[in-house]
């Protein structure tokens, strides 16, 4: 209940809610704390931080090489935990780990989310983990207040979003369109009816994601959607133009 | 099978939302064939009329002289259509995407076969095909690649990662996300999500099948000990299914030995230590990962056996002790190569030399009242550069000099 109502909260403010993506470790630590002061001083609402894997099946080129130059840079995942409570502990808006399943598995699921709590993360996106597969994740996540974020797809039929609804806490992914992450998305008829059909499922709160990219992404969902996920384009950014343009870039969002 | 999918704690379908619906289809699609005697039958007709089933078993009566021990057969998968077993699981694959009615099919490859076998199939059943291969095992199999662009398919050479079969998964499963509606993935092992270890292992197992057979027709009784080379498992799989049973039949799978299992530069999962339970490419297994679960560098020879996982099933059957593993380097491999084909004219490829090697280590143990299968999953052909490169033979070495002279000079 947590999140949710942590995103309920700012909701009374906001017609539409930010939440963005950093990879962490990359470009590094320090990159990494720089561009989420200037995220949170600029109004986000909500951080996801990738755990870097070595497999990230589900994510385009730009994360894919993001994830690659981290490990290669020595990121560890005792690292990511580390900066994971240092974030927490400063910036006052809901941190959430997004990683792939075997970062999680082999750490060991309990003592993840034991230590992830104490990190003070609110939430886990695992797009990897289907639940049927994740029986014992979702009993963990329940036990320690993490809540489990499950992700629908346009795919989804109208029967498996109201599954997934019912398993899921925080609120719900909703993937924009087939497909990897970075890929621009256009916010047409489709896209407007399926959100239509994800609103009828649950009663969480909506983000959706995948290549929304821009100013006009962002008010095309507002009525539409509770949250927008910025996840490749910030990385873009900062790798173009550096870290001091993620502050006016996420500003003019809204 | 425990839970669906599950063997043991092997397996399972670690699969991203987006997937689901056409997993829930597959999965159907699947058991209706599995439970259709006339589905068999089509492909057994397919196999025998398309590729050359059922393949021979060859009895090496030099190989079995030289070692003085046991009775050497071959299973001839090399005399399948496009010259590995792994012809078996893509045209399996190919009916049930005619009956899904799909108009795309992708793959990934490693040592080139699987992709090779899925061009095929897509040229004879009318279907545009795209094929993700490692850049790596581009450059170690270039006559596969110039085949597969011939038949009509896109070969895209993958950049990320460590550049070989692992990365052509990731890349091809990113290409499914994306085009999911129309396009089937014509996975070419005994891994990734369920229904496909066990999918695979169903069409394959017509290898064994045959032999189960054939050693009775020319040995009189069930043979000691089968050995097949293990990347992901399918040729493995294939011949051991139907002697899973027989418990007085030894299953031995061989492993990339690379540089030696000491060095760190292998692929030996259930041989070695090295490896430990994880989840990536959507199933359970053993996998040589970092104490963070981040996968590591793999090597061989033999870029088919170049992967960091293992078939689910095969992790069960090492669990249980049913099937023993081995490793062999890529020198043993060489010299077991160089062996076969001067004492019996046969050129296997450098994957499923690895499983003669262990054959010739363990033939003398037993009598000429005993036989032992080895399955040759592929011919040797496709590795030309890499075996000529290997022997340092120079003839080869002249011959490519002068070519590639003449091509420089625009000839």
């Amino acid at each position: 209940m947590q999140l949710e109502q942590q995103l309920r909260d700012r909701l009374e403010k906001r017609d539409i809610l930010l939440m963005t993506h950093i990879v962490l470790g990359y470009p590094s630590f320090d990159t990494n704390r720089e561009v989420i002061r200037q995220m949170v001083e600029n109004g986000v609402d909500c951080i996801e931080m990738q755990i870097p894997f070595s497999e990230p099946m589900a994510d385009g080129p730009v994360i894919v090489r993001a994830n690659q130059e981290a490990i290669k840079n020595g990121t560890k995942v005792a690292d990511c935990l580390s900066f994971a409570a240092e974030m927490t502990a400063s910036h006052n808006i809901p941190f959430l780990f997004m990683t792939y399943y075997n970062i999680i598995f082999k750490y060991g699921e309990e003592a993840f989310f034991e230590k992830a709590r104490g990190c003070g993360i609110k939430g886990f996106i695992v797009p990897d983990l289907p639940p049927e597969e994740g029986e014992s994740f979702l009993q963990l996540a329940a036990e320690y207040e993490i809540a489990p974020i499950l992700i629908f797809a346009p795919t989804s039929t109208d029967e498996r979003m109201r599954v997934l609804a019912s398993k899921a806490q925080g609120f719900i992914y909703c993937v924009a369109r087939r497909g990897v992450t970075g890929v621009k998305s256009v916010i047409g008829e489709e896209v407007l009816e399926y959100l239509g059909r994800c609103r009828q499922a649950t009663s969480l709160p909506l983000a959706v994601g995948f290549g929304i990219q821009d100013r006009d992404d962002v008010s095309a969902l507002i009525g539409k959607a509770d949250m927008a996920v910025i996840g490749s384009q910030t990385i873009r950014l900062v790798d173009e133009k550096g870290a001091g343009a993620v502050g006016p870039f996420i500003a003019g969002l809204r | 099978m425990d839970k669906q999918g599950f063997f043991g704690k092997w397996g399972g379908a670690y699969i991203p939302e987006v997937l689901h619906q056409t997993f829930q289809e597959l999965n159907a699609e699947f058991t209706k064939c599995k439970n259709d005697p006339a589905f068999w039958q089509e492909y057994v007709e397919l196999m025998s009329t398309y590729s050359c089933r059922p393949t021979p078993l060859t009895h090496a009566e030099n190989l079995s002289r030289h070692f003085g021990g046991a009775q050497i057969y071959i299973k001839r998968e090399d005399l399948n259509h496009t010259g590995a077993h792994k012809a078996n699981n893509v045209m399996g694959q190919g009916l049930l995407v005619k009956r899904m009615g799909k108009k795309r099919v992708i793959a990934e490859t490693g040592a080139g076969q699987h992709g090779m076998a899925t061009a095929t199939m897509a040229a004879k059943f009318g279907l545009a095909c795209t094929i993700y291969m490692g850049e790596e095992d581009v450059r170690r199999q270039r006559p596969n690649v110039f085949w597969m662009e011939k038949m009509g398919a896109t070969v895209v050479p993958v950049t990320n990662g460590s550049r070989t079969l692992k990365d052509a998964i990731n890349e091809a499963f990113r290409d499914w996300v994306t085009n999911v509606d129309e396009t089937h993935y014509v996975f070419g092992t005994v891994c990734g999500p369920h229904p496909f270890p066990e999918m695979v292992a169903w069409f394959q197992s017509i290898i064994g099948l045959e032999v189960a057979e054939q050693i009775i027709r020319y040995h009189g009784k069930m043979p000691a000990r089968i050995f097949a080379c293990v990347g992901g498992g399918s040729n493995a799989m294939g011949i051991f299914k139907r002697f899973i049973p027989e418990s007085n039949v030894e299953l031995v799978g061989v492993e990339a030995g690379g540089h030696g299992i000491a060095t760190g530069l292998h692929a030996a999962r259930l041989s070695g230590t090295d490896a430990s339970p994880g989840v990536a490419q959507g199933y359970k297994t053993m996998f040589l990962q970092d104490d963070d679960g981040q996968m590591q560098e793999t090597h061989s020879v033999a870029a088919g056996l170049d992967y960091v996982g293992v078939s689910p099933i095969l992790s069960y059957l090492w669990e249980k002790g049913r099937v023993r593993f081995e490793a062999a380097t890529d020198t043993e491999v060489m010299a077991a190569l160089d062996l076969t084909m001067k004492k019996e004219g046969i050129i296997p490829a450098l994957e499923s030399s690895h499983a003669f090697v262990q054959a010739f280590k363990e033939a003398p143990q037993l009598t000429p009242d005993d036989a032992i299968i080895i399955n040759m999953s592929g011919r040797g052909d496709k590795d030309i550069f890499t075996i000529a490169h290997a022997f340092n033979d120079p003839s080869w070495k002249d011959f490519i000099i002068k070519r590639g002279l003449e091509y420089s000079q625009g000839k």
